[in-house]
């Protein structure tokens, strides 16, 4: 599941549940529903790790990806 | 009369008219309107630039018009350095134009005004177009300079809101020859392996010919046919270039747009925690809700019950009252009595239903007697 829909999703239980036209066997239900979305989201936030790569172009013009090092770029600061 | 000591061929005058011309004259600066602008197919361009007063032949050679980045109008003012000659087949001459400059304004002011009104008649602005930036894009593609305080000033800003984002950077020219080539490219290659969620073009503030590369149409092109969503963060606050026009959004600096591509991470903790506790908080207030809904019902019911029991108490009164209206006790109380056979029971209305020696009960209003028949009235 993407970050977004589940977010979408908690935000929509919170809306169902606070509409307060539902039973209390389905208010139950959303409520357990709500509590492990909340806990994906989390999780989701904290599940991506941190990349910051650079594409190079070899001679042959094929471009390979490589770990970005801001230091190793800022020896020449001719670029703008 | 003169002697007619030299002739010349048309073609030898005209030579030497056009030497004259040449060496007396050579690279002039020549200001003028343009009128009679014509380009076949050759490519070359020839105009007419005028005063008031006169005009005069210009060319302006296919290999010279590639370096003007404006387009030559009628009706334009111009400022050119030309060369001045003659075209001996016509015996004409005419300005060979060097370099051109839009008069009143620089012609890269004019050029970009020029693109913009363009592509704008022709939709490349469009709301319409203009794609989603995705919310929380799990890999950015920058495109910018990888050296200098652009891209480090990004990431530093990226890093701040969010420590555990994706970034690719596409490292390109962003000025200079081969710039807008590199621009393409860089675009391109997302496109074409798909592993960016999101663009951002990139660049620090500058002239408009130092921008340049982002005014131009190939590059717009590029920008508006992009399939990944582009943000354009070129320049400064004030600084508009075409590709800010065509990109999906516009930030108006670099580390705006390291704002806008991807959320606060504080403030999705915040949220999260926030619809948590109100789904929390409702199901709490449920329980009570359900027991007043409770405490309700059980009041109305015993209500209902005890209506319903006055109801039917009351209805019995009545038919009590009803059933003592007709009854014979009440005639017994004014003196009647109500006779009876003993042994039988069955009411006794006529006197020959009995003989001397019968058993017979009278009931009054008071208590009953038991007699014994002696005879009929008539007999005795």
């Amino acid at each position: 599941m993407k970050f977004e829909d589940a977010l979408k999703k908690l935000e929509t239980i919170v809306n169902e549940l606070e509409s307060g036209d539902i039973s209390l066997d389905k208010a139950i239900e959303r409520y357990q529903e709500g509590m492990l979305v909340s806990k994906k989201c989390l999780e989701l936030l904290d599940k991506a790790e941190k990349k910051v790569e650079i594409c190079l172009k070899a001679k042959d013009g094929s471009v390979k990806i490589k770990s970005f090092k801001e230091k190793d770029h800022n020896k020449d600061k001719n670029n703008i | 009369m003169l002697e007619r000591k030299h002739v010349l061929k048309v073609s030898e005058l005209t030579k030497d008219i056009k030497l004259i011309l040449e060496t007396s004259f050579g690279f002039v600066w020549v200001e003028g309107e343009v009128s009679n602008l014509r380009q076949p197919s050759s490519g070359h361009l020839y105009f007419t630039l005028k005063d008031e007063l006169s005009q005069i032949k210009c060319v302006l050679f296919k290999n010279q018009s590639q370096d003007v980045n404006f387009q030559l109008k009628d009706g334009l003012s111009l400022l050119l350095f030309a060369k001045l000659s003659v075209y001996e087949r016509d015996g004409q001459y005419q300005l060979y134009v060097n370099k051109i400059e839009p008069k009143g304004k620089g012609s890269f002011q004019l050029a970009y005004e020029q693109l913009k009104e363009r592509l704008i008649k022709e939709g490349l602005f469009d709301e319409a177009h203009k794609k989603p930036i995705p919310f929380l894009p799990k890999t950015i593609g920058i495109i910018t300079s990888s050296t200098g305080a652009v891209i480090s000033d990004m990431l530093h800003i990226l890093d701040k809101r969010f420590n555990n984002f994706n970034v690719l950077l596409y490292p390109v020219k962003v000025q200079g020859p081969g710039a807008k080539e590199d621009i393409v490219e860089a675009i391109e290659y997302f496109n074409r392996e798909n592993n960016v969620e999101v663009i951002i073009l990139a660049r620090g503030g500058g002239s408009i010919e130092d921008l340049w590369a982002f005014n131009e149409e190939l590059v717009a092109r590029v920008v508006y046919n992009s399939k990944v969503p582009i943000i354009s963060a070129v320049g400064h606050e004030t600084d508009y270039t075409i590709c800010d026009f065509v990109a999906d959004l516009r930030a108006p600096t670099p580390s705006r747009a390291a704002e806008l591509v991807i959320p606060n991470k504080a403030d999705l903790y915040d949220k999260i925690k926030d619809y948590t506790w109100q789904i929390n908080r409702t199901l709490r207030d449920f329980i009570p809700q359900y027991q007043q809904r409770m405490d309700d019902m059980t009041s109305r019911l015993s209500n209902t019950l005890s209506g319903i029991l006055r109801d039917k108490r009351n209805l019995f009164h009545t038919e009590v009252s009803r059933l003592n209206a007709l009854s014979p006790l009440n005639t017994l109380n004014r003196g009647y009595s109500i006779t009876s056979i003993l042994d039988s029971g069955d009411l006794l209305k006529d006197a020959h239903k009995v003989k001397a020696g019968d058993r017979i009960k009278t009931k009054l209003s008071q208590g009953s007697i038991i007699s014994i028949v002696e005879g009929d009235s008539d007999e005795i």
